[in-house]
């Protein structure tokens, strides 16, 4: 997509601040700064603990032009049905309310409140931003980090050996309205399914894989680099789903092999060939399945 | 009007006297009337809540504390394992100064399960920065539900209304349940000074440096001791509205009494009865009645109590490996009195698990607290325990 068109797309106005603690190549800064374009002002954003509890600045700051209610590790999807509640409550329908969760508060220790939460179809949008490990703490391996991947508790011979959790599938099988992947590496791709999902009420859902520098051991300027890749090898492909049922693939990947997203991060370092062929055989099982459940 | 109901619905009523706009709640024996209550009453109109089913106990509070931090009235209920489950976010509550009511029906913690009375669950919870009511009886449960909203937001902090399991909450009393008009003359609509607010953002909770948390620590303390100011505030207006006034604590024909005892909950009912059994009979005996857990009714307790030889202290509850909790606060309250005036404290455990503690344990107590204790031992009787 040209620059003219990306410009076109995606809105000027800008809801996050400089001067946020991210670090440099961030792909979490990224997607909250595009996120909150596409949403608007008349957003309430709630916030478990995650990467961006420190991103957002420390007390009195904000980096955010919108309301921020911080919130434990394990309540975002809950405390957000009660923000919203609220809200109801008082006449405000208009508002939208974000949960902005890290992997490990969405995949983890916050999973059971958010499908509570996708049960009741609550009004919000859940935003997961997957950086793959639970990175603020520094680097501890969590259910969506992926097979193969050194991360502080799965070192040496003992990097994870089990797969990633499909959290997609997971949420669409709660029949809610709005489930899709997105990565910052595709911005358009990105804010025209925040829009969607904004135009839709229940509980909708956005899986955004955030490449973390500092945690997958990669150069500060590669994250959308490492973003493209991660689509077109099929790692991470970009889809949407409606009421659980109807898949889409929004971006056709071309289909590259795993290997050189994987040799470019440090994280993968110590695999062998072998073992990066496991991983391409798994990629390309996973894909025949989303293809078969797309074209139905 | 006069309704003959239960502890719990007498909570469900207070709710929606008090016009909650939040109810986010689980289901737990013997709490879960509560909650049923308030969803007929959602069901059918009577009260305009958004009503909030979760999925546990530990997303109750956090609805109630995302509700709270947008300017509403939130309510949960729950009880034992259920409040034991909330605790990390009962911080969150209170450290986020945020002004929600739940309803704890005390119930014994497990293994082994039980559902029977005793008030380890919310003694539990003594440090979260909640204000604690323990309630006597069904009326007072319901002045005591509506109160707890003015004065949880009128200090900006949640407000914790206990009772006690099956004694209370399945009990059914004669109840006068206030016209919803005089109530709303007393409670108006909940006007939050900060909340989050897309014309105001904010950002509340955030990371918090050693430089300002003592001093956000220092506000909540400041809060806790504003409470007895408002919550006499409170309690005036109520009495001008109602014709009824239960106090941070009462007390019973204290004034000759050579032995005072110290209860809450519905043990003190049974006491009030013995009180006057052995009044009847010459015994100079006393009772205080302590519904203000937290705060610490502190210097209401030695005017009270200052100059009474003996004081008995009967306890529901056990801190293991130290004493009960009541006797525990009240031998450090009364610690600083001179010598002469301060009362000797016995500390008696009853009850646990809902064992009955009935007029016979309450004459025993009686008996030994007249008694010399044993020299250097320093540990509560448990009493109607088998041997």
């Amino acid at each position: 997509m040209s620059q003219t068109l990306l410009r076109n797309s995606i809105p000027q106005a800008e809801l996050m601040e400089s001067g946020h603690l991210a670090c440099p190549g961030c792909g979490a800064a990224l997607a909250m700064r595009l996120v909150l374009k596409a949403l608007g002002e008349k957003t309430i954003v709630t916030l478990p603990a995650c990467c961006w509890s420190i991103i957002a600045g420390p007390w009195p700051q904000s980096s955010l032009k919108v309301p921020l209610f911080h919130t434990a590790f394990e309540t975002g999807a809950s405390a957000a049905s009660g923000i919203k509640a609220a809200l109801q409550a008082r006449g405000d329908d208009e508002t939208t309310v974000v949960a902005w969760a890290g992997d490990g508060g969405t995949f983890d220790i916050g999973l059971q409140a958010l499908s509570g939460a996708a049960e009741r179809n609550e009004d919000f949008i859940y935003v997961c931003y997957d950086n793959e490990a639970y990175m603020n703490t520094g680097i501890q391996r969590s259910s969506a980090t992926p097979f193969g991947a050194w991360t502080t508790t799965t070192p040496g011979d003992a990097w994870k050996h089990d797969k990633k959790k499909d959290i997609l599938q997971i949420l669409a099988a709660h029949g809610i309205p709005y489930a899709a992947t997105a990565t910052v590496a595709y911005p358009d791709d990105l804010v025209a399914k925040v829009k969607k999902a904004k135009s839709i009420r229940g509980t909708r859902f956005l899986h955004l894989l955030a490449p973390c520098p500092p945690g997958w051991k990669s150069a500060d300027d590669d994250t959308i680099q490492l973003g493209r890749m991660a689509v077109h090898s099929r790692v991470f492909p970009l889809v949407e789903v409606e009421n659980g049922q109807d898949w889409r693939i929004t971006m056709e990947p071309d289909g590259d092999p795993v290997g050189p997203y994987l040799r470019r991060q440090g994280r993968f370092r110590h695999l062998s060939e072998e073992q990066v062929g496991t991983i391409q055989a798994q990629v390309d099982a996973r894909w025949e399945v989303l293809k078969r459940r797309a074209s139905r | 009007m006069k309704k003959v109901i239960v502890g719990n619905h007498a909570v469900s009523w207070g709710v929606k006297l008090a016009r909650a706009e939040v109810v986010a709640a689980y289901p737990i024996t013997p709490q879960t009337q509560i909650v049923e209550e308030l969803a007929e009453m959602c069901a059918d109109g009577r009260l305009a809540a958004r009503y909030i089913k979760v999925e546990s106990e530990h997303s109750a509070m956090a609805a109630c504390i995302g509700a709270s931090a947008a300017g509403a009235r939130a309510f949960t209920a729950t009880s034992s394992q259920g409040l034991l489950l909330m605790h990390e976010l009962l911080h969150w509550a209170s450290l986020g100064r945020l002004p929600i009511v739940l309803a704890d029906i005390n119930r014994a913690v497990a293994p082994g399960w039980s559902i029977w009375t005793d008030q380890n669950d919310t003694l539990a919870q003594r440090d979260t920065g909640w204000v604690q009511l323990y309630c006597e009886n069904n009326q007072e449960v319901l002045d005591t539900t509506v109160q707890a909203f003015q004065l949880a937001e009128k200090v900006n902090l949640p407000v914790m209304v206990v009772l006690d399991a099956f004694f209370l909450s399945h009990t059914s009393e004669p109840v006068d349940i206030p016209e919803a008009a005089e109530v709303d003359a007393f409670l108006g609509r909940r006007e939050a000074e900060l909340k989050l607010d897309v014309n105001d953002p904010r950002a509340f909770g955030a990371l918090t440096r050693p430089d300002v948390y003592m001093e956000m620590r220092l506000r909540q303390q400041e809060a806790m001791r504003d409470v007895f100011a408002a919550w006499s505030g409170i309690e005036a207006n109520w009495e001008k509205h109602f014709g009824r006034r239960w106090g941070a604590i009462e007390t019973y024909r204290t004034d000759d009494a050579e032995l005072v005892l110290v209860t809450s909950g519905t043990i003190t009912s049974t006491t009030r009865y013995v009180v006057d059994r052995q009044r009847e009979a010459g015994r100079r005996l006393g009772l205080v009645k302590v519904k203000m857990f937290r705060p610490f009714p502190t210097e209401l307790l030695r005017r009270a109590l200052a100059g009474v030889p003996r004081v008995a202290v009967l306890d529901r509850n056990i801190s293991p490996g130290h004493s009960g909790i009541f006797a525990e606060e009240l031998r450090a309250a009364l610690y600083d009195l001179p010598e002469e005036r301060r009362p000797r404290v016995d500390g008696y455990v009853v009850g646990l698990g809902g064992r009955d503690v009935t007029p016979d344990v309450l004459e025993e107590i009686i008996g030994l607290g007249s008694a010399p204790k044993p020299a250097g031992d320093p540990e509560d009787l448990w009493v109607g325990v088998k041997s």
